[in-house]
């Protein structure tokens, strides 16, 4: 069997160096939001290597390629959570700590 | 080269010098509004301009159609999201 | 295209993504993160995955940016936007250290692949039991249905799980601040021009999505991006939560799917489709998932209720 073909390799290493970029950010950034778009960079790293090792001279094999679209609809599933979940903390720390349960207790 | 692929040429040319007017306009200019306005501007005639460029280099009237329609609709998405962008601007809740 | 462009292109990739997590703004990181994933469907065109890049326009560029705009001003709102505290040198020591020696074990492994011709000859085999001419759609809603199934009741559950943050007195309400006004200028009349055309793009791409790119989440992200249109637009208010129309929406896709599983067992296997009918079910469900994904990914925009 012959090598991958170049620009396979190359779409391949990009999508490694976007993994290690995303990951390093995801450790040494604080906010949440920085936090969620560096978890964004992995996934697309991630979906980078996958569909740039699948390609082959007529494009990409279809299998990957339909389960990269998967990968991306839940990776945006996750980041709406973790979005909804960041806000929420926010506006909770606004309160007191010792009457938040009570502020939200009413009907 | 011929007469067709001269002018394709400029066009392009014409197009990227618009798109790039445009970043600078962006990056240089002081306010919301006028950013916006240099954005916009620019943005749509470099599409004209390049669009124009592809439908000459495919000479092909479906083609031709098709990006003309991508053109307009990327007009009216633009506008919109200008004025969205210039109201939010204009609105005292996000002047802080 | 020559490798050049690619190589320019990767470059661009990687320089966006630098930008986009180490910015010291958040709005801007969250703008140069949308520019990312416009260049990332750049890339997937170049690598003729269509149906990818139209994906991770719509969905990793469009919606996330979305999304994580909306974050930002919910948690500044919140008053949560302080400025983040430096993080000690031997931790990023230790996280560069790790990230590189990531990417090197990863690129090891890249390089040591053997060349291959993947599954795309199986694929156009199996097609014609289908009928349809998109190989992605026919791995899609085909031979590995189990897949979407479940990544539609991801998206379904991911709705759910935002919902229980509401705050108890505003369960049922309605998400999102009130845009409504009285309609006027050029907002109001482009707000009315869009939609129309925006039906017509989604129900194309559904269409299409049988025998060209598209498909169900292409396409209901292109209704959802309407009805954020709608709102933002002030023409319509967001939806009650609590209305039963509403929720019967967000589960039709799942429930048809669902259903379509269930009969296919009685022929036979789960998620087998009766021969010779396969595309006019296929595109039963097509539909009613991209109604529900539209519901859905318009609704995870939104957020919980913030009104009653």
């Amino acid at each position: 069997m012959e090598a991958l073909t170049d620009r396979s390799v190359l779409y391949a290493l990009t999508g490694a160096g976007l993994i290690a970029l995303g990951f390093y950010g995801f450790i040494v950034r604080r906010a949440l939001i920085h936090r969620l778009i560096a978890f964004n960079v992995i996934g697309s790293g991630i979906f980078l290597l996958f569909g740039g090792a699948a390609y082959f001279g007529g494009g990409v094999d279809p299998v990957p390629q339909a389960l990269i679209i998967t990968g991306i609809v839940v990776a945006l599933a996750l980041t709406a959570f973790a979005a909804a979940l960041g806000v929420r903390l926010a506006q909770d720390g606004d309160e007191d700590d010792d009457s938040d349960d009570d502020a939200e207790g009413g009907p | 080269m011929s007469v067709v692929e001269l002018i394709t040429a400029a066009l392009l040319a014409i197009g990227v010098f618009f798109y790039f007017a445009g970043t600078v306009g962006i990056l240089r200019f002081p306010d919301v509004h006028s950013r916006l306005h240099a954005l916009t501007k620019a943005d749509n005639l470099g599409l004209m301009a390049i669009v124009i460029a592809a439908g000459l280099h495919f000479g092909d009237g479906w083609i031709a159609g098709k990006l003309a329609l991508i053109w307009l609709l990327a007009l009216f998405a633009a506008g919109m999201a200008a004025q969205l962008v210039a109201r939010a601007a204009l609105s005292p809740e996000h002047n802080a | 295209m020559s490798l050049a462009f690619d190589l320019a292109l990767c470059i661009l990739i990687l320089g966006a993504a630098a930008l986009a997590v180490f910015g010291r703004d958040l709005f801007g990181s969250i703008v140069f993160f949308i520019v990312y994933g416009v260049l990332i469907a750049l890339a997937w065109i170049t690598l003729g995955a269509v149906d990818v890049s139209l994906a991770e326009a719509a969905i990793g560029a469009g919606v996330t940016g979305v999304l994580l705009i909306g974050a930002w001003q919910g948690i500044r709102d919140g008053g949560g936007g302080e400025p983040e505290a430096p993080t000690p040198w031997p931790l990023h020591l230790a996280a560069g250290g790790a990230a590189a020696a990531l990417c090197g074990v990863i690129s090891f492994a890249v390089l040591s692949l053997p060349g291959h011709d993947g599954l795309a000859g199986e694929v156009p085999e199996n097609q014609g039991a289908l009928e349809l001419g998109n190989p992605v759609t026919g791995v899609l809603l085909g031979f590995r249905a189990y897949d979407t199934l479940l990544e539609t009741l991801v998206l379904t559950a991911a709705l759910a799980a935002v919902w229980s943050l509401t705050p108890s007195q505003f369960w049922g309400g309605i998400p999102g601040p009130n845009h409504v006004k009285p309609p006027d200028g050029v907002l109001a009349s482009f707000g009315r021009m869009l939609p129309p055309r925006g039906l017509i793009v989604a129900v194309y791409l559904v269409w299409a999505g049988a025998d060209a790119p598209g498909g169900a989440f292409q396409a209901g992200t292109v209704l959802a991006a309407v009805w954020i249109l709608i709102v933002l637009a002030g023409l319509r208010d967001e939806p009650r939560l609590s209305r039963l129309p509403l929720r019967a929406l967000i589960i039709l896709g799942p429930l048809v799917f669902l259903g379509v599983g269930l009969i296919g067992m009685l022929l036979g296997a789960p998620l087998s489709y009766p021969e010779g009918q396969a595309k006019p079910v296929i595109l039963v469900i097509e539909y009613a998932l991209t109604l529900s994904i539209a519901a859905t990914l318009a609704l995870l925009i939104a957020g919980p209720a913030r009104r009653r």
